[in-house]
């Protein structure tokens, strides 16, 4: 059985930012995806990202990605692609498949960075084709470029709904609307002005009541929400769509660190149960870290931050790195992430993350 | 109807001309100058390293709203494809006797060419007057998003922001 010092299971923008830190450190590091690219979600990502220099502000996504893989690559970072991992066994041993084999890699430590997945909505007609995940609609016009319908319906207005509307009407499309049950839009203004300048009208306290058409959407109902979320009779109106996109939310993916045996917390802000971790990213299991959207669902800037936190003390603990130089750099890690988490956008973020390793820490404690 | 950018994704007149990236009246009148529509509080500071001038600050806490500093911005125009959010605009309002110009950034295909007469819009895309384009910036150092400025009707300068798209 192969071995090494660190195996990562997920090879986005936390992953690869993990493997980096570790082979920067010295370490030997294998990263597992079970997709055919690494870079996780950043590739289909082509607006312009928000922060600091050092996040790469004002660099587009895909341009984010190319320079974690130029990275790794000189690093020596070792990813082995197409590669999904299914269980994690005794003595840290990672299990995968490769080109319908059964392989095993064992590590001294393991970084779980497994990102998230969407969020679903049920309603009338919702299994109609045409209705899909505004994530699935961001991989067809930015990956594949095939754009999914002519006439879309964005349901969800945090930044996902905002970019993933933005970037349709750059692949072409006529967004027709965009739905949100709260009485506020969520997610950034600029990102919110930049549809609406292109035409898009943002129905806040509207919901889809049901999305019609035979064997695929032609039509869709939208009604308007009171104070307790409850439809509006007589409100109703309906909308010329071929794509009804949901953007209601990412969950963390979990499962691998639920079948180890990782202890969770549930933590709302973060898309629901995540696992307890400490300062370093650690796990409730010694050894295994956690980082990116598997540890609370953000976005990709805190993402690879909380990847190279969770890779710096990765090498640290297996004397890489002195406690002295490991206790500078993950101070300069935990700056930014602050700076990330700051702000009235951040600021719930911010109290969460404190609630999730206090919640480490108390178990620690008893 | 609740105003406001929370509610409606566009700033309302009262926080646009609350934010500290706005220039005062008075600016307007003597020449170009950049107007930051950035008036909520997220993680970001492009725009302040953009600036050759040091006419933007936004400080340590990179959560702090871009403030103009409207004596030293010249209306050069480098911080408006450095803005991730699209949020920055260019005006020179006393263009002509009877028109002004405004510059925005543009990502979208096709582009129109200089002279073209064009359909301009406000910030929610409603058309409000034609206009005329006097240059399309699309160098590569924007990174993909194009500048393009037209010449409009005076009274529309803090109005009009893009070309309406039909």
């Amino acid at each position: 059985m192969k071995e090494t010092q660190v195996v990562i299971v997920g090879g986005g923008p936390a992953g690869l930012a993990a493997g980096i830190e570790i082979a920067k450190s010295g370490g030997q590091v294998t990263v597992l995806d079970e997709n055919k690219k690494p870079g996780g979600q950043l590739f289909k990502q082509i607006h312009k990202f928000f922060g600091s220099r050092e996040h790469l502000a004002g660099t587009r996504g895909y341009e984010i990605g190319t320079k974690l893989l130029e990275e790794t690559k000189e690093l020596g970072v070792d990813v082995i692609l197409d590669a999904p991992v299914y269980g994690i066994f005794e003595g840290k041993t990672v299990v995968y498949s490769k080109d319908g084999k059964q392989h095993q890699i064992k590590g001294d430590k393991i970084i779980l960075a497994t990102g998230a997945t969407e969020n679903t909505l049920a309603f009338p007609g919702s299994d109609l084709p045409g209705v899909m995940g505004a994530g699935a609609a961001q991989t067809m016009i930015n990956v594949n470029r095939v754009l999914p319908g002519k006439k879309v319906l964005m349901v969800g207005s945090g930044n996902v709904g905002l970019i993933v509307s933005y970037q349709l009407m750059q692949a072409g499309a006529d967004v027709v609307g965009l739905v949100e049950a709260a009485p506020n839009v969520s997610g950034y203004g600029v990102h919110a002005s930049k549809i609406s300048r292109g035409g898009v009208p943002i129905y806040t306290s509207h919901t889809v009541k049901r999305a019609m058409g035979d064997g695929e959407v032609s039509k869709v109902e939208i009604c308007e929400l009171d104070e307790r979320f409850q439809m509006i009779e007589g409100t109703e109106k309906i909308l010329d769509v071929d794509t009804i996109c949901i953007a209601v939310g990412l969950s963390p993916m979990s499962e691998i660190a639920w079948t180890i045996g990782c202890d969770f917390t549930f933590i709302p802000t973060f898309g629901g149960h995540v696992p307890k971790h400490n300062e370093n990213m650690e796990s409730t299991i010694s050894g295994i870290y956690v980082s990116g959207d598997i540890s609370g669902v953000e976005e990709a800037s805190s993402a690879m931050e909380e990847g190279r936190l969770a890779g710096i003390a990765a090498s640290e603990s297996l004397g890489l790195y002195s406690e002295e130089k490991a206790k500078e750099l993950k101070g300069q890690v935990w700056n930014r992430l602050n700076t990330l988490r700051d702000g009235e956008f951040g600021e719930k973020r911010k109290q969460s993350k404190n609630v999730q390793i206090s919640r480490y820490m108390e178990d620690a404690n008893e | 109807m609740n105003k406001g950018v929370k509610f409606t994704g566009v700033p309302s007149m009262e926080e646009i001309k609350g934010c500290p990236g706005t220039p005062g009246e008075e600016r307007f009148e003597k020449g170009p100058v950049v107007s930051i529509e950035c008036v909520q509080k997220i993680p970001c500071n492009p725009c302040e390293a953009a600036c050759p001038f040091g006419a933007i600050e936004v400080g340590s806490s990179i959560t702090s709203l871009p403030k103009l500093d409207e004596e030293k911005c010249i209306g050069c125009g480098v911080c408006i494809p450095k803005c991730p959010g699209l949020a920055i605009f260019k005006i020179h309002k006393n263009y002509s006797e009877k028109t002004s110009m405004v510059e925005f950034p543009f990502e979208y295909l096709p582009l129109p060419e200089k002279g073209d007469q064009v359909p301009c819009g406000d910030r929610f895309g409603k058309y409000i007057a034609d206009g005329k384009v006097l240059d399309v910036k699309n160098d590569k150092k924007n990174d993909g998003t194009t500048l393009i400025s037209v010449e409009i009707p005076k009274e529309y300068f803090m109005g009009i922001r893009t070309i309406y798209r039909g």
